[in-house]
């Protein structure tokens, strides 16, 4: 079973603070890990390896630095990690990162199966794994909750607003993945050590066939016009001891207003 | 495909139906539409895909609809990604809409992307503002980036059309109106309906299924219950007020509660009309997840907890004190 992840670098949301002032996050100094997300798809991976045979490959899109998030799925058990990385990739919104992606699956081989996370935290938009699958025409399963992959197909719970939908789908195909999936695993000693000195395949737009009009910001059907940062001030009213009974009255009054009840 | 080769006109919503009934959101995007459309002075579509329909489809035009492009089929019974993916994108080149929103369901954001990619145009997801540029009539696409902490506005300027998702409660139900429109249900490739995918088998739970990301009201918990069972009393009070229940990352962590309760940048980013946090300090990844809310309350005991600094009303105090004296005033209120 030839099986890939698609993992993504992000900012530690538990590092970020707040600049009291401007009421943003300060992301100067702040540590990068890998997308929560996706180490639950990289344990479906490794545990579908475990059961199954075969490889699993991890690729990331992002700059040179990117390369912890790929040396910790290394040491987490994964066979070969992938960088893929250029300049010409910076600025990319969803579709130029999916058209990057596709590429870099299309010239790995063929997959039997690719996970990725659901979402990433920073970007949130849960577009890349469909837009991915798309391009490389497979079918896709979305918000996967289990998997369990026999004689060619997949079959997967996918958790949706009113329960859960239950689908078998042909492999090849890419899933996307909820944190309810599993337990990521931990990274071991010897794994972390022999992580830190692989070899990483690093890729950029010329290996992948990409010129500057499919990629990064030029590539990007969409853009970003215009950041404001709106001020959610709240004058807090604040209430204690002898005066909480003030203060559910406020709130009593409060879930009037709304019309709550 | 890219808007100098194409003549692209309209505003297209694609509709949810759940069940044979249609879900609020279609109207929600049907009122959002017929604002953007009246500004272009140009018409609204509605794709609607299902098995059977229990609903009425006028109220579609009452709420601003002029078309209904109807797409019944026994395939369509069941969500199908694959399926749906393909049907849009051929409505898409077939009618082709300059502008297209969906729901920012399960659905929506499942096969919406997939149409992205295949008809090669921009995605943005979640919008939670959408206007017309005034100058050059492009949609001005806004969405909450970084957790609510900024609001960018995105636009698709070289490609058609021009897409967004929109979670559901972002814009209000409209007004019906008295005026009509034409239903049309488009002949399409028996192809369109053939699928790698085959839906074995759906399960109906209401509970741990709903997305709290639709409730109007929330009552979070967090490590100040000390135990799981006082999840209880987050509940009851969710429960009474018809909420949802949040809950933060440590308590999730520690399985109090499942993962779909999970409030914050790592869960799940929700912006109710009220948003209670009982016994949630208030980590800036929580904070993310739940500052765009209309009313914020938080009990904590900690009168230094980060979480006040976010509230309309802070109570500072033993939460298992509190939450059930605010249950019961309610409780007899309603009486």
């Amino acid at each position: 079973m030839k099986i890939s992840v698609l993992v993504k670098q992000v900012p530690d949301s538990d590092e970020i603070k707040m600049d009291p002032v401007k009421g943003t996050m300060i992301r100067e100094g702040v540590g990068t890990i890998v997308n929560p997300l996706d180490l639950n798809a990289l344990e479906a991976a490794l545990k579908l390896r475990a059961e199954a045979g075969g490889t699993v490959d991890v690729l990331s899109m992002g700059p040179q630095q990117a390369d912890m998030a790929l040396r910790e799925a290394l040491s987490m058990g994964a066979d070969r990690a992938v960088l893929l990385s250029d300049r010409l990739f910076a600025g990319a919104d969803s579709w130029a990162t999916s058209q990057v992606l596709a590429k870099a699956v299309e010239k790995l081989g063929s997959y039997d199966i690719i996970f990725a996370g659901e979402k990433a935290t920073d970007g949130e938009t849960g577009q890349v794994g469909p837009e991915v699958a798309a391009l490389l025409g497979i079918p896709l399963a979305t918000y996967v909750s289990r998997i369990n992959v026999k004689d060619g197909f997949a079959t997967v719970k996918r958790t949706i607003e009113e329960g859960y939908e239950t689908q078998r789908i042909k492999l090849p195909c890419l899933v996307t993945v909820l944190n309810d999936m599993n337990e990521p695993g931990m990274p071991t000693l010897s794994g972390k050590k022999s992580a830190r000195r692989a070899e990483l395949t690093v890729l950029g737009a010329s290996e992948l066939g990409l010129g500057r009009e499919d990629t990064g910001l030029t590539g990007s059907p969409t853009r970003v016009v215009k950041i404001d940062r709106p001020r959610i001030s709240r004058k807090t009213e604040f209430y204690s001891g002898r005066d909480l009974d003030r203060g559910i009255d406020r709130v009593v009054q409060m879930l009037h207003d709304l019309a709550a009840f | 495909m890219l808007r100098k080769e194409t003549k692209s006109t309209g505003v297209f919503v694609c509709g949810e139906v759940r069940r044979g009934k249609i879900h609020s959101v279609t109207k929600e995007l049907i009122g959002k539409a017929r604002e953007l459309a009246d500004k272009k002075s140009t018409h609204v579509s509605v794709i609607l895909l299902c098995e059977e329909l229990a609903d009425d489809t006028h109220s579609l035009f009452r709420c601003g609809a002029d078309r209904l492009l109807l797409v019944k089929n026994k395939q369509l019974k069941y969500f199908n990604q694959e399926i749906f993916a393909k049907i849009i994108s051929y409505l898409i080149n077939e009618y082709l809409p300059e502008i297209v929103l969906a729901p920012a369901t399960t659905d929506g954001r499942t096969y919406l992307p997939a149409v992205a990619a295949l008809i090669h145009t921009g995605l943005t997801a979640d919008c939670t503002g959408l206007d017309i540029d005034p100058e050059n009539g492009l949609l001005l696409q806004t969405r909450p980036a970084i957790g609510g902490n900024v609001m960018a506005t995105i636009k698709t300027p070289d490609y058609v059309p021009q897409m967004s998702t929109v979670r559901p409660r972002t814009f209000r139900v409209p007004d019906e109106q008295d005026r009509d429109g034409e239903i049309v249900e488009p002949q399409l490739p028996d192809k369109l309906f053939e699928s790698s995918i085959e839906v074995m088998e759906m399960e109906y739970t209401g509970g741990d299924g709903t997305n709290i990301q639709d409730k109007e009201i929330i009552i979070s918990g967090g490590k100040g219950l000390k135990k799981p069972e006082n999840f209880a009393i987050v509940r009851e009070l969710a429960d009474l007020l018809g909420g949802g229940v949040g809950a933060s990352r440590p308590t999730v962590e520690a399985k109090w509660i499942s993962y779909p309760h999970q409030v914050g940048l790592s869960g799940k980013v929700v912006s109710p009309k009220f948003y209670l946090a009982a016994g949630i300090s208030g980590a800036v990844q929580h904070l993310a997840g739940m500052q765009t809310a209309g009313k914020i309350v938080a009990v904590n005991k900690d009168p230094d907890a980060p979480i006040f600094k976010v509230a309309d009303v802070a109570l500072c105090g033993d939460l298992i004190d509190i939450l059930p004296r605010l249950t019961d005033r309610i409780r007899k209120e309603m009486k």
